[in-house]
């Protein structure tokens, strides 16, 4: 297993007005991959990154990157990261390639325009590199963003929601940057509230909700443990309604007159066997049998529910 | 120490300087003449002269200072205000950066800028008025003192300007009046002997006293108190700037 690069351990952040976005979150981030943070609006991804860049004071709890404290070693910690922030915060009159050299600079690295070179071209930026940046596009504008943040040759880069606002053409555009850098060898660690992204990028997932980390784990296994699985029945027939001998087995009727069976894959007994049995003991005629698994964003919207489910009935306690 | 964060502060902001030229040094330049056509010419020749020297040299150190002083504040102010306004503070705060040197390539920037503008309106001086400075190493080392001084102010004022409208107040509601009332246009001596008594509470009166002294060897108040004057006024901002940033105020919630 790759080394922790990225050690959380109990950060809480509690702001000035009592309201607490942090609750003693602990999280270990490995070299090298993608890891996915997924959270509603509010949840607390923008104060967890803030709180490791040095944006927001943390109120307890500790921050090690690569072995360097963000408290008692910052210059060694924060050199070791990009950051790319949400909102599209730019000079606008600047012009592209020196907004980047600044990047460069103000983290102590020696000029190397072969290196500013190389990044812009990466990003797809080299030919705008002149122009000033409110002659960009908003795609673009996202882009400079990231070449400022890899200016300074990070090893690791958080992107806060790096696709919000974004056309799909772009989103899946920005998708291929990012794999692109993990290539090279950047952990990358990006907020989003969009499953898909965290679905088609990231090796691991968290779920963040009311600034607790709900769960950490290989997306792979999240959604294998946590997966429903779909089974669609197509007959020669369509039917308006479930047969009387299909009565018992939890089946929906779906408009098209398929039925649909939903099962938990990792349960001891699916019911497919004794299904697919009673389907040939009333004498129907199969078509067509497709399974699908549910998406991440299921799985999900489940979670949060839950959580916010379980919230709400601790408050209702006496 | 990041010493090229600090020059990449510098260069950045100096950068902003030379794009918007007209403005930045154009804007000054002009409105010292038209001080120089108003005061020095029109008004002054009916003035003859104060404490034996023509009245349009008299002025020339309060005007340099009027402008200075506004120059110093209002950029520093924008520098460190302007990526509040535009987000971009946040690589400031994420950066491998202390309090110190984002404060030095600020501050050394606007300083600067000042000091530019202050130069080139004292060159400009030379046109209009006959004038000798009699301590010229004062002069710069008073000049320098104040640029850097009243950028740390700005500095400071721009941290805790929340909007466009608080950036400007200090400096029009504030620093003007002190200036005009500081005897950038006359001598304390000139006054009632009360309003010379209200006058030593105005800080810029020493500034303008002892920076019309390095030219014209002529003081409203001795030397020594306007050089302990700025340096602690330069002290003071210091101070305050380290404990911004100590205690992340206005910047780090």
């Amino acid at each position: 297993m790759a080394r922790t690069i990225l050690e959380i351990r109990d950060l809480e952040k509690v702001y000035d007005g009592g309201f607490t976005a942090l609750h003693a979150v602990s999280l270990d981030i490995r070299e090298g991959e993608i890891f996915a943070l997924l959270g509603p609006n509010g949840a607390g991804k923008t104060t967890l990154i803030g709180t490791i860049c040095g944006l927001v004071q943390p109120s307890g709890g500790r921050v090690t990157v690569a072995g360097h404290d963000t408290a008692t070693e910052y210059r060694a910690a924060r050199s070791l990261i990009g950051l790319v922030p949400q909102e599209v915060n730019l000079e606008p009159f600047e012009k592209v390639i020196n907004t980047v050299r600044f990047s460069r600079g103000l983290f102590g690295k020696p000029r190397n325009e072969a290196l500013i070179e190389h990044v812009l071209r990466q990003l797809s930026l080299w030919d705008k590199r002149d122009s000033q940046i409110r002659a960009l596009s908003g795609g673009m504008k996202r882009r400079v963003l990231i070449a400022k943040a890899l200016a300074h040759e990070p090893r690791i880069l958080f992107l806060d929601e790096p696709t919000a606002g974004v056309d799909v053409e772009l989103r899946r555009d920005m998708w291929e940057v990012v794999r692109g850098l993990k290539e090279d060898g950047v952990t990358i660690i990006l907020t989003t509230h969009y499953i898909e992204e965290a679905e088609a990028m990231a090796d691991r997932v968290g779920v963040i909700t009311r600034g607790r980390l709900l769960l950490v784990e290989d997306k792979d296994a999240l959604m294998s443990r946590l997966g429903r699985k779909e089974l669609v029945i197509e007959l020669r027939e369509p039917l308006k309604a479930v047969p009387d001998e299909l009565a018992g087995h939890g089946l929906e009727v779906l408009g098209d007159g398929r039925l649909l069976f939903t099962y938990d894959t990792q349960a001891e007994r699916t019911g497919i066997t004794r299904l697919l049995a009673a389907v040939q003991a009333s004498g129907l005629h199969l078509r067509d049998v497709e399974t699908r698994t549910s998406s991440l964003e299921e799985i999900f919207v489940g979670l949060v529910t839950e959580e916010n489910g379980a919230d709400q009935s601790g408050e209702a306690a006496p | 120490m990041n010493l090229r964060a600090i020059a990449a502060i510098f260069r950045f902001e100096m950068s902003r300087t030379f794009r918007t030229l007209g403005q930045s040094v154009v804007s000054p330049v002009l409105t010292t003449s038209l001080y120089f056509v108003v005061f020095g010419a029109a008004i002054g020749s009916r003035i003859q002269e104060v404490e034996g020297v023509s009245y349009g040299a008299f002025i020339v150190p309060g005007l340099i200072m009027l402008t200075v002083l506004q120059q110093a504040i209002s950029n520093a102010s924008f520098g460190i205000y302007f990526p509040k306004f535009v987000g971009t503070i946040y690589e400031l705060l994420s950066a491998p950066v202390s309090f110190l040197e984002v404060t030095a390539g600020y501050v050394l920037a606007a300083a600067t800028k000042a000091l530019m503008i202050g130069l080139i309106i004292l060159a400009t001086s030379f046109f209009f008025v006959d004038l000798n400075i009699a301590h010229p190493v004062w002069m710069v080392a008073f000049l320098v003192l104040t640029c850097l001084s009243f950028a740390l102010f700005g500095f400071i004022i721009g941290i805790w300007a929340q909007n466009f409208e608080q950036l400007q107040m200090v400096p029009l509601l504030a620093v003007t009046p002190l200036v005009f009332l500081g005897g950038a246009f006359y001598s304390i001596s000139m006054l009632p002997p009360a309003w010379q008594t209200v006058s030593l509470f105005n800080p810029v009166v020493y500034l303008i006293s002892g920076f019309r002294w390095s030219f014209l060897g002529l003081a409203d108040v001795p030397v020594g108190w306007s050089l302990l004057a700025i340096t602690a006024f330069l002290i003071a901002c210091l101070a305050t700037v380290a404990w911004i940033f100590r205690s992340g105020w206005r910047l780090r919630p």
